[in-house]
């Protein structure tokens, strides 16, 4: 009994990670992809064909025959979707460089920082998110709005003369982005830089390396597992992205989570948008597991 | 059999006046806000030398070091290399290479990038790299790592990688940080006497610090003790030895015992102290305070003799007490005495025959005595 419990304990510990992830993904996952094979009707739920345990099992056979990939088909044949899909990855791809061009040098100053000011630093990174998410988002419309703050400050100083268009372009979108995800950067470069030892920049320096080539041949790739963490944070909810293209992106921006919005509501076509649903898992599923790879190889050199 | 450190040339630069020293410091200070971890110091180092600071942690040994690769600029003073004033110029433009306290190698590169990094940084061509790092992985015998990463080596074997890597660019002037430190010490008494033969062989100037005086005693051609910033005294292993300047490098290098007294007569080479553990002192001596001056005498153990009789003569150089503790270390005999004033001394001899007929009991009369040059004399 004495050495059964802590065997038992040790099962559900390793246990309990998977469990979430079946309750919580694998589940919810297998039922889009079930709805996606599904016909859309004027019904409750707008799908067919519906299981009923009273079917039975003959049932249950007759209706996986109804099963089709009608609205996968469909998909590849209006290019709306395929646009969508591609403005999206897009639209994630620049938002992410951008994010880490102004994550990095933050992340590399707040761990040079003196040891005694890095949890305050730590914490003004994290403040944001103290205030509700969407409250900020429309802060920047009030900001980038043609008669905005930002507008009134460069008029009034004279740098321009007409008020910039920028709320309802990508720009937006991207100025949105950046902003929101900008922690999620931040953090773990910052965990990668500030364990790296100083020592080994001296040495770079030492052998003969400017202070920027031993930035590049040393800091930079010892931080890449940091840049591949923080890159796949801001990439992956980019891409799904859905309430800042909706409040600062114009009505002809396409992101995929629009797209997404639009069917699920408006149209009430619950099987088209969980097809969209499970492709944009499937093209997104291909670089996290290339990251995932480059990772685990970066972390077991690192070490 | 390799060369040992008995067998080494005969090398004394510094005794010579007309030889220009190829490192100096001048009245260097470095502060770290109010903290002084460099006072006002200065001292010569010259070409092939093999070089060591020695002194308890923290005194500042480190940031010497740091000064003269670059890392860190003296608060004031100046540091001189192969003539040129150091200030200024950067790390990457000074002809030192320094091997890292904590080995510093590449976590991402393979040994053989490790070695490579210095040579390619300096645009050397591909062959001639090639060529070079063989060579390195030769010297230290880690050819068949080459294509490990640091993590996949053992402790002592990073060292050699270290090292090589800080040899790669054959610098005039290598930098050593407690490059031992992390060895155990069989591997760490192995590695000395590579490291002092590889000096040799590429005729370079070596700076090591270190804070084991058995380490320092090994290796340098000439020992710095140094104490708060400070340099107490720089002289060869025997003469630090022997000669201690003060009582804080006779106390830090070895064992020793210190009588203390008063100065009863001096002499133009002879002193006579009173010492305060009850018996009189006649030392020869040079230089010394005057008559009725608080004097100390510094003797080490093996120039102690222990014995059940007076020693034959005069009175002097000589006290009794008795046997405190004995300590066999095998090839050695260590005596605690205890003096009949109450002072304990420590003595030792050399165990050179196999079994002594009666050896020395515990709780035994005995008297200590030792000759009139056995010792320094050493003021304040
Ligand atoms: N960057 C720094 N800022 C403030 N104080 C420092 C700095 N570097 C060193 N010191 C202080 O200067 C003193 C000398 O340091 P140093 O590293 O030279 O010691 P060390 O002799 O090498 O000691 P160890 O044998 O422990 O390596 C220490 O008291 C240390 O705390
Ligand atoms: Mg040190």
């Amino acid at each position: 009994m004495n050495r059964l419990l802590p065997a038992i304990v040790n099962r559900l510990v390793i246990i309990i990670p998977y469990a979430w992830l079946l309750v919580f993904f694998l589940i919810p996952f297998v039922i889009v992809l079930r709805i996606s094979l599904s016909e859309a009707a004027v019904a409750m739920p707008p799908y067919l064909p519906v299981f009923a345990w009273a079917d039975g099992l003959s049932g249950f056979i007759d209706n996986v025959r109804q099963f089709s990939f009608d609205n996968y088909v469909w998909l590849t044949e209006d290019a709306l979707y395929t646009n969508a899909y591609i403005s999206s990855l897009t639209i994630a791809l620049i938002s992410t460089a951008l994010t880490l061009l102004i994550a990095y040098p933050i992340a590399y100053g707040m761990a040079r920082a003196p040891a005694t000011l890095r949890p305050t630093l730590l914490m003004l990174v994290i403040l944001p998110f103290w205030t509700s998410f969407l409250i900020r988002v429309y802060a920047w419309i009030a900001i980038l709005k043609p008669e905005g703050l930002l507008n009134q400050l460069l008029l009034s100083t004279g740098i321009i003369s007409q008020p910039l268009i920028i709320l309802n372009t990508n720009t937006a979108i991207y100025i949105g982005i950046v902003y929101s995800y900008l922690p999620f950067m931040v953090l773990p470069l910052y965990s990668a830089l500030e364990k790296m030892d100083h020592s080994l920049t001296e040495a770079a320096q030492d052998l003969g390396c400017t202070p920027i080539s031993a930035f590049w041949r040393i800091t930079f790739p010892l931080s890449l597992p940091g840049v591949v963490a923080g890159c796949l944070l801001v990439f992956i909810p980019a891409v799904g992205e859905f309430v800042i293209p909706d409040l600062l992106g114009g009505s002809e921006t396409l992101m995929i989570g629009k797209t997404l919005w639009n069917e699920f509501n408006a149209n009430r076509d619950w099987p088209v948008s969980s097809a969209v649903a499970a492709i944009l898992l499937m093209i997104l599923v291909v670089p996290i597991m290339f990251f995932q790879n480059a990772q685990s190889r970066l972390d077991r050199e690192g070490r | 059999m390799k060369s040992l450190g008995s067998i080494r040339r005969s090398f004394s630069p510094w005794t010579d006046p007309s030889s220009k020293p190829f490192i100096s410091f001048r009245n260097v200070t470095k502060r770290f806000g109010d903290f002084v971890a460099v006072d006002d110091l200065s001292l010569d180092i010259y070409t092939r030398e093999f070089h060591a600071l020695l002194g308890a942690s923290g005194c500042g040994k480190s940031t010497l070091l740091r000064m003269l690769a670059g890392f860190e600029q003296p608060t004031s003073g100046e540091i001189i290399l192969d003539g040129q004033n150091l200030a200024g110029i950067p790390p990457y433009r000074r002809p030192v290479n320094m091997m890292f306290q904590s080995y510093a190698l590449f976590p991402h590169m393979t040994v053989e990038a490790n070695i490579a990094f210095g040579l390619k940084q300096d645009g050397m061509p591909k062959p001639a790299i090639a060529e070079r790092v063989t060579q390195m992985l030769k010297l230290v015998k880690m050819e068949q790592f080459a294509k490990r990463k640091p993590h996949q080596l053992s402790g002592g074997q990073r060292q050699r990688v270290a090292l090589a890597r800080s040899l790669a660019k054959q610098p005039k002037v290598l930098l050593l940080d407690e490059p031992l430190g992390a060895l155990d010490k069989k591997l760490r008494e192995e590695t000395q006497f590579e490291l002092m033969d590889l000096q040799q062989d590429l005729g370079l100037t070596f700076v090591v610090v270190t804070h084991d005086q058995e380490e320092a005693m090994t290796m340098a051609d000439r020992i710095a003790v140094m104490a708060h910033g400070k340099v107490v005294q720089v002289a060869t292993p025997a003469e630090i030895y022997e000669a201690p300047n003060s009582r804080f490098v006779a106390d830090f290098i070895g064992d020793v015992n210190i009588f203390d007294g008063t100065v009863s007569r001096a002499q133009a080479s002879e002193i006579r102290i009173e010492a305060d553990a009850g018996f009189a002192i006649e030392a020869a001596s040079s230089a010394h305070p005057g008559e009725g001056a608080k004097a100390g005498f510094a003797i080490r153990p093996e120039k102690i003799r222990v014995g059940r009789q007076m020693p034959t003569g005069n009175a002097v150089n000589a006290a009794e007490g008795e046997l405190w503790d004995i300590a066999y270390l095998g090839d050695m005999t260590v005596y605690h005495v205890k003096l009949n004033s109450g002072k304990v001394v420590k003595a030792s001899s050399l165990n050179a025959v196999r079994a002594v007929e009666d050896p020395l009991g515990y709780d035994q009369k005995v008297w200590i005595s030792f000759d009139r040059d056995a010792g320094v004399v050493l003021k304040d």
